[in-house]
């Protein structure tokens, strides 16, 4: 039982991390209904730029505020200098685009940064175990920003009318510019955010499997299948479909399929909801193609 | 003059549909443009909103607003009911009311939403509802809505009674008399029902394959016998 | 276009100098295929070799994704089954390496109809995204103890080129790696006719029309349902024997072969080559094994920097890849030159 607790525990702590990559999906989504392959790899990037913040001296969160802000930025000029070209591009020069972006950036990153392993520190340390030694605090931390990001970004988007506006540029774009949007600025407003939101992920995750370039790979997948299990169109879906693929995850693999498959759970997670119910479980939008 | 519009060419790629047309909005009037199918109502009222290119002189009070981009033409006061109402369907009334105003800072926003309450008192019960789950005429009231919110200075609307039962048509016009007299925004009205444009409209100009071939006011029109035999068909 | 115009009664009445030109091409292509038996020494008759093999593969990927419409990421995943299923059959039942590829072929086109199910419901994005995650997942799997029996796990299994037949050594001296080139070279030619046939037929117009207008396609009476399906079939198929073939010129199969980047620079290679272009398969196959020297030579540091931008600027400035570059050259110098 107390095993089982554990893994439980486990589970809910890497769905955090799950959670808000998916997040960092899903708002890309919402912005440009487009999923990009290349976020994880912008993530990674973000964490090692985070590094060199706080080995050059910061403290942690002025780091942490930093990180956001190039983030931001660096998601907004990727959509400025590469997404607009093609924006009106078929679907297959799109995902061609987010591959070309995630083999640049992930080698850009590990040429700079070093393909080495790299130890992150988390601003959660010396609190000690949680809930009778099933949390760690940097878990328990994790948790609570990505909890915390996903409220901000919820009310972001129902309350605030920019985020109004983000989202009614990505469903109706010629409507949108008839009540005076800029819908070129919501869409790279999107994409900064995006990355803002992925940055935290890395900064979340990297205390917990050592930073290097390939860190996200493994985990963009879970953060896919957490996005698709909650609904791709909607953000509180999408953090619950990343917690709940976490204890999937940690359940099958401590009594099912055994660690070395579990990236194949998320597989399955994917296919089992593309084809059983493709809205997801707390999706609106049922897409209808062919 | 409200709009004033002169030797407006535009059309689509290669292929031009409007062969320079003129034609204006008095401040506080209304304009109807009628035509055939396919005569280029639709790619005026899209030229002059810049959703289309478009070249020759456009200005709205006085000030040329030719190639500008749509939002910033949403901007400087024309709101635009296209074809297929342009609503945001996956969004509920009350966010379309708010994308609506979404340029103004001004504090009578929401003095605005009552006022819309008051025209179209069957958008307040459906308040919390998604566009797309609305009816037909309801949709209409909620793109006409949606385009006042904006406070604009000119109004342009394709073809509001497309699609709708009489009674409903009914409605719509009656409000649209109500806006007329209470709002004092111009409106550049698109419609198929001759008879009802020309009741609403003070100015009126005949479309046909993408030139002016006549114009006059709308009360002389409808009175004509031999243009609405010839033109208009009923 | 030209796929329309040469349809065999065409042909057939075409002036005979026609025909006359297009056996001159036909044995210039012949010699430039087989003069690297002897020009080239055995290390690079081998790299030419696996680029036969990769474009093979493209070719798979391009059915599917370039003419069908459906994107594939994880078409790696389809080339490490066939290579595996080579890999075992003559490494634990000694069979022999032709016997095994019929049956490479045939578990890849089953496997590939199996994946085309779900992905029958999944528009563009969305089947990009599981098949991005069957590549993904693709090297877990190999490595997994519960197959370990069979594919030998993290060290993966050795086997042996096929010999060069007795009648053949009697008469020419022949190296195992040029029989090697010629064995890849022959299926690779077949899988192509078969391609080239399905392609410019009534199945290739049934195909692209699902890709561009699917609700007229549909309209028509087109199965299209079937029609994906067994597109994805027969571009498994494909993308498997090349895998075969590659365990067999390899010598060699393991898990960190098949990664992820397999899947993406079969997708490159497509783009870069051209999509929706036989021709341009063959460019792909060349571009996705030199180009990532080339790439490391440019930069020895970061040769995916380069490689991706090679990709994006592809997609910016030459959408339909080299063989578009290359037919526009040809139709500016010579006409309609066939
Ligand atoms: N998006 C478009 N692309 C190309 N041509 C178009 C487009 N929209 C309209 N046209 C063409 O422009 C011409 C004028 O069309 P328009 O829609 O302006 O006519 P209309 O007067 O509004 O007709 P209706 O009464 O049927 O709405 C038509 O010949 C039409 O085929
Ligand atoms: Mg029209």
């Amino acid at each position: 039982m107390d095993a089982f607790l554990l893994q439980l525990a486990a589970g809910i702590a890497t769905g955090g991390i799950y959670a808000s990559v998916a997040l960092a999906i899903v708002m890309i989504y919402q912005a440009t209904h487009h999923v990009n392959f290349a976020q994880g790899e912008m993530a990674t990037l973000s964490t090692f730029i985070a590094l060199t913040f706080i080995q050059a001296g910061f403290p942690y969160w002025v780091a942490f505020g930093a990180t956001l802000a190039v983030s931001f930025v660096m998601g907004a000029l990727v959509e400025r200098l590469i997404m607009r070209p093609v924006q009106h591009a078929p679907i297959l020069t799109h995902v061609g685009v987010y591959i070309g972006m995630l083999l640049i950036i992930g080698n850009l990153t590990g040429w700079v940064f070093g393909y080495t392993t790299k130890v992150f520190p988390s601003p959660f340390e010396g609190g000690g175990p949680m809930f009778g030694g099933l949390l760690s605090a940097h878990q328990l931390g994790s948790v609570g920003v990505t909890l915390g990001v996903l409220v901000l970004v919820y009310l972001f988007f129902t309350k605030t009318s920019l985020g109004l506006a983000m989202r009614a540029a990505a469903y109706n774009p010629r409507s949108a510019r008839l009540v005076g949007i800029r819908v070129d600025v919501m869409l790279a407003l999107g994409w900064g955010l995006a990355a803002a939101i992925g940055s935290v992920a890395g900064m979340m995750v990297a205390p917990i499997v050592f930073l290097d370039p390939n860190m996200m790979l493994g985990i963009l997948l879970y953060a896919f299948a957490g996005a698709l299990l909650g609904g791709i169109d909607n953000p509180p879906g999408a953090v619950a479909g990343g917690f709940l693929v976490g204890v999937l995850e940690n359940l099958a693999g401590a009594y099912i399929v055994g660690t070395e498959l579990k990236l194949s759970v998320a597989l399955i997670i994917i296919i089992g909801v593309l084809v059983l119910k493709p809205s997801g479980l707390f999706g609106r939008v049922v897409f209808s193609r062919v | 003059m409200l709009l004033e519009v002169s030797g407006l060419r535009a059309g689509y790629g290669p292929t031009h549909v409007l062969h320079g047309l003129d034609f204006a909005v008095e401040e506080g009037g209304v304009t109807t443009l009628l035509g055939a199918n396919g005569a280029g109502k639709t790619t005026t009222l899209r030229a002059v909103c810049g959703m289309v290119r478009a070249e020759g002189e456009v200005s709205l009070a006085g000030q040329r607003i030719t190639g500008l981009a749509t939002e910033d033409i949403a901007r400087r006061g024309v709101a635009h009911v296209p074809d297929g109402r342009g609503t945001f369907m996956e969004l509920t009334v009350e966010e379309n009311f708010r994308l609506g105003a979404y340029t103004r800072r001004d504090a009578e926003v929401q003095r605005d939403f009552e006022r819309m309450w008051e025209w179209f008192p069957r958008l307040k019960q459906r308040w919390k509802q998604q566009a797309g789950t609305l009816s037909g005429g309801e949709q209409q009231m909620l793109a006409i809505a949606r385009a006042l919110l904006l406070r604009p200075k000119l109004l342009l609307l394709d073809e509001p009674s497309f699609g709708l039962a009489p009674l409903i048509v009914q409605d719509i016009f009656g409000i649209l008399r109500r806006i007329r007299a209470e709002s004092g925004v111009g409106i550049l009205l698109v419609e198929q029902n001759a008879n009802l444009a020309l009741e609403l409209a003070d100015r009126a100009y005949l479309l046909e394959t993408g030139r002016i071939v006549m114009s006059g006011p709308a009360a002389e029109i409808r009175q004509d016998e031999a243009i609405r035999r010839s033109y208009l068909g009923y | 276009m030209s796929a329309i115009q040469d349809t065999p009664t065409l042909a057939a009445a075409a002036p005979r100098a026609s025909i006359a030109r297009r056996s001159v091409w036909l044995a210039l292509g012949l010699a430039a295929a087989l003069a690297p038996l002897w020009l080239l020494e055995s290390f690079h008759l081998f790299q030419l070799t696996m680029a036969v093999i990769m474009s093979l593969a493209v070719l798979g990927l391009n059915i599917v994704t370039g003419y069908n419409g459906q994107i594939s990421l994880g078409h790696g995943a389809f080339f490490a089954i066939g290579a595996y299923v080579t890999a075992i059959l003559m490494a634990q039942a000694d069979w022999s390496f032709y016997a095994t590829l019929p049956f490479a072929a045939a578990v890849c086109g089953m496997v590939g109809y199996a994946v085309g199910l779900p992905a029958l419901r999944l528009g563009g994005l969305y089947l990009a995204l599981v098949t991005f995650s069957l590549a993904v997942a693709v090297p877990q799997l190999l490595k997994h103890r519960a197959l370990e029996g069979w594919t030998g796990g993290v060290q993966g299994l050795f086997l042996m080129k096929p010999e060069p037949p007795a009648w053949l050594t009697a008469r020419v001296a022949i190296t195992p790696d040029q029989f090697m080139y010629l064995v890849a070279l022959v299926v690779a030619a077949l899988c192509y006719l078969l391609a080239w046939n399905l392609i410019r037929g009534r199945i290739g117009r049934a195909l692209m029309a699902t890709r561009d207008h699917p609700t007229a396609a549909e309209a028509m009476g087109m199965d299209i349902a079937a029609l994906k399906t067994r597109a994805f079939a027969v571009s498994a198929m494909i993308t498997g024997v090349a895998g075969a073939l590659s365990a067999a010129a390899v010598e060699f199969v393991a898990p960190d072969s098949f990664t992820f980047l397999l899947s993406i620079s079969l997708f490159v290679g497509m783009v870069v080559g051209g999509v929706a272009s036989i021709l341009g398969s063959v460019f792909g196959g060349l571009f996705v094994l030199f180009v990532p020297n080339i790439a490391e030579s440019i930069s020895r540091a970061a040769p995916g920097v380069i490689y991706g931008i090679i990709l994006i600027v592809f997609l910016f400035v030459l959408p339909d890849g080299v063989a578009g570059l290359v037919r526009r050259v040809l139709a500016r110098l010579g006409g309609r030159a066939s």
